[in-house]
């Protein structure tokens, strides 16, 4: 008797368990569709969405057309590419996130941990101080980006090992140290000229996309998001203790710089275009966990979409919620933190309950 | 075939291993006996490649099947998840585990005795399901090693007859070389063909088969105690020797 149980149960709990993974990415598939074509309607301009729809349609089969009227420019020049920016830089900042998540087994690391951010701040800050815009100003943020991350590679590497402990410290160190050189460029920026520029550009915002600026920062986050999702099983081994990931035959540390590095890719990308924008990297991969369950093969794919759609919305709120737009970092922070606080003390609530 | 040769493991001026030679051939299980602190876990480390040895040599095929005392459990996988991890070495970096793969785990968590709960969340499980978990996801690995770091000692009296059941029955097909690390000598005369003892005071450790090391003047010296050697009678009915030390059984005034 106990053998027929077990053997009838198991493939229905395999059944309910895909069935309720569809149902879960349909759901997010659907309500990042609906943000994205409201994005493309509202606004002081609105759209009906049948036109916009038409107008994207036809953007699409032929986009060297002559745009003639004002809601096709609306739509097509100056929605479109914010929208789609939003939805990448969305994606690319959750499943970065995740990831960092997964290799350093602590689900409240984020990306600025690393001090990537903070290392791309201080690249365009210093940019917009000294004149520079442009690819120059997105090739600052990427180098010193990049900087950043290998600072705190060399400054956590101790007798040829790295403890995630001290990668996490050193990311502090070097976080506050570049946050404190950024302070330092505001105090002495000019300020009719490059301080609100720069201040304004750290709050981070969609304002200034442009198609030629979402293709500048498109293959960045998409070739570091299509990796690590590429990456997914081996971030479930990487999310074992050490021991047991090298015993299943993962090179920890090795691996564990491909992600970093990819990360930086991400964040260097979306920080080059966007400023700074907190807290999607770790509110949007525990909604996830919540969703899908913490498995990366799953986690991945509804962070992105998850990322891409709740980015959409808090951009669209950005702009139309008050007559003057509202800087993104302000709402992400506003609405994020409270997310983040709900989450974490249910997280801890079920720990100790069970 | 998994061993030590002339394995020395210094941790600053304290030698923890020094001079250890030993080698399991595939078909025969070790069992690696001693008292805290004698350097059980360091061999398993050395034994496993992740401890680096100061001088010697370590013989082990390139993948070990590793069975740690207690899993990671802040992320919530399922028992078949952690089972199909076991295939990562064979997948590369950005390979992901097929149907071929899950048919594998789901076989090993059925020798492990765990396919029972394959589809319940990991750290949901009592610690002596999470080891056989561990187990499973260590024999899909395929390696014709296994390693298992003090797998009795979490386990109440029923889980470690379970255990010891398990291990006999991996041991069975003599088709792998098997190392555990156990406080309890009874344990090796269950399931192990040699046994390692770690001496105290710098002695060479003695390594042979269990039957020449398992004696209770041996075990005397291991473990500073007097040891008995008893006739009991087994659970269906035949009589056997079981090593019980000296003060076993002495009534509280």
């Amino acid at each position: 008797m106990a053998v027929v149980t077990q053997d009838g149960t198991a493939p229905v709990a395999r059944h309910s368990h895909i069935a309720r993974q569809t149902a879960v990415f349909a759901a997010l598939l659907a309500l990042f569709t609906v943000a994205f074509v409201v994005s493309l309607c509202v606004g002081r301009f609105s759209v009906p969405a049948g036109r916009a729809l038409e107008l994207i349609w036809l953007g699409i089969i032929n986009p060297a057309r002559e745009l003639a009227s004002i809601d096709e420019r609306i739509v097509l020049l100056v929605r479109a590419p914010r929208v789609v920016l939003a939805a990448l830089a969305g994606a690319g900042l959750a499943v970065a996130g995740a990831a960092l998540q997964g290799v350093f087994r602590n689900p409240l690391v984020s990306p600025d941990i690393l001090g990537i951010s903070q290392g791309a701040a201080f690249g365009g800050a210093l940019a917009i101080m000294l004149g520079i815009w442009g690819f120059p100003l997105i090739a600052m943020v990427f180098v010193f980006g990049m900087a950043a991350l290998i600072l705190v590679g060399m400054l956590s590497r101790i007798n040829g090992r790295t403890e995630t402990v001290t990668v996490i410290l050193s990311g502090l160190v070097i976080s506050s140290m570049f946050s404190a050189v950024v302070s330092l460029l505001q105090f002495v920026a000019d300020p009719n000229t490059s301080l609100p520029a720069i201040v304004y550009w750290l709050m981070g915002s969609f304002a200034t996309a442009t198609w030629e600026r979402t293709l500048i920062a498109a293959p960045g986050l998409i070739l570091g998001a299509v990796l690590l999702w590429m990456l997914r099983f081996r971030l479930n081994i990487l999310s074992l203790d050490e021991a047991e990931a090298q015993s299943l035959g993962a090179n920890t540390t090795r691996e564990r710089w491909l992600v970093f590095g990819l990360i930086a890719i991400i964040v260097g990308s979306q920080v080059a275009v966007s400023g700074i924008i907190g807290w999607i990297g770790i509110v949007i991969p525990h909604a996830a966990r919540l969703l899908v369950g913490h498995d990366h093969r799953a986690l991945l794919p509804a962070s992105v979409v998850l990322g891409a759609g709740f980015m959409v919305i808090i951009d669209t709120l950005a702009r139309t919620a008050t007559a003057a737009e509202i800087p993104l970092g302000v709402i992400t922070a506003l609405v994020g933190a409270p997310i983040f606080a709900v989450l974490l003390r249910n997280h801890y609530r079920e720990r100790t309950g069970s | 075939m998994i061993g030590l040769e002339d394995a020395i493991v210094r941790f600053g001026a304290r030698t923890i291993i020094d001079g250890l030679s030993f080698s399991v051939p595939v078909g025969r299980t070790l069992a690696i006996l001693g008292p805290n602190g004698r350097g059980k876990t360091t061999t398993l480390k050395a034994m496993l490649g992740f401890q680096l040895l100061d001088a010697g040599q370590r013989i082990a095929p390139e993948i070990v099947g590793y069975v740690p005392q207690t899993g990671t459990s802040n992320q919530r996988y399922r028992a078949i998840d952690i089972a199909v991890m076991g295939r990562a070495a064979h997948l590369g970096l950005f390979g992901q585990p097929g149907p071929n793969d899950f048919a594998i785990a789901h076989s090993a968590l059925e020798k492990a005795g765990a396919v029972r709960f394959a589809d319940h969340f990991f750290d949901r499980l009592s610690g002596g399901e999470r080891q056989l978990v561990l187990l499973a996801r260590a024999l899909a690995t395929g390696s014709e090693a296994l390693v298992l770091d003090e797998p009795a000692a979490a386990l109440d009296l029923h889980n470690q007859e379970r255990l010891l059941t398990l291990l006999n029955a991996l041991r069975a097909p003599r088709d792998k070389a098997i190392v555990f690390t156990t406080h309890d000598p009874n344990h090796a005369l269950t399931a192990a063909d040699d046994a390692l003892l770690m001496m105290p005071n710098g002695q060479p450790p003695l390594f042979g088969p269990v039957a020449e090391t398992i004696t209770p003047d041996h075990l005397e010296r291991l473990y500073g105690v007097p040891m008995r050697v008893v006739e009991i009678d087994g659970p269906s009915g035949e009589t056997h020797r079981a090593v019980l030390p000296a003060f076993a059984g002495i009534r509280a005034a």
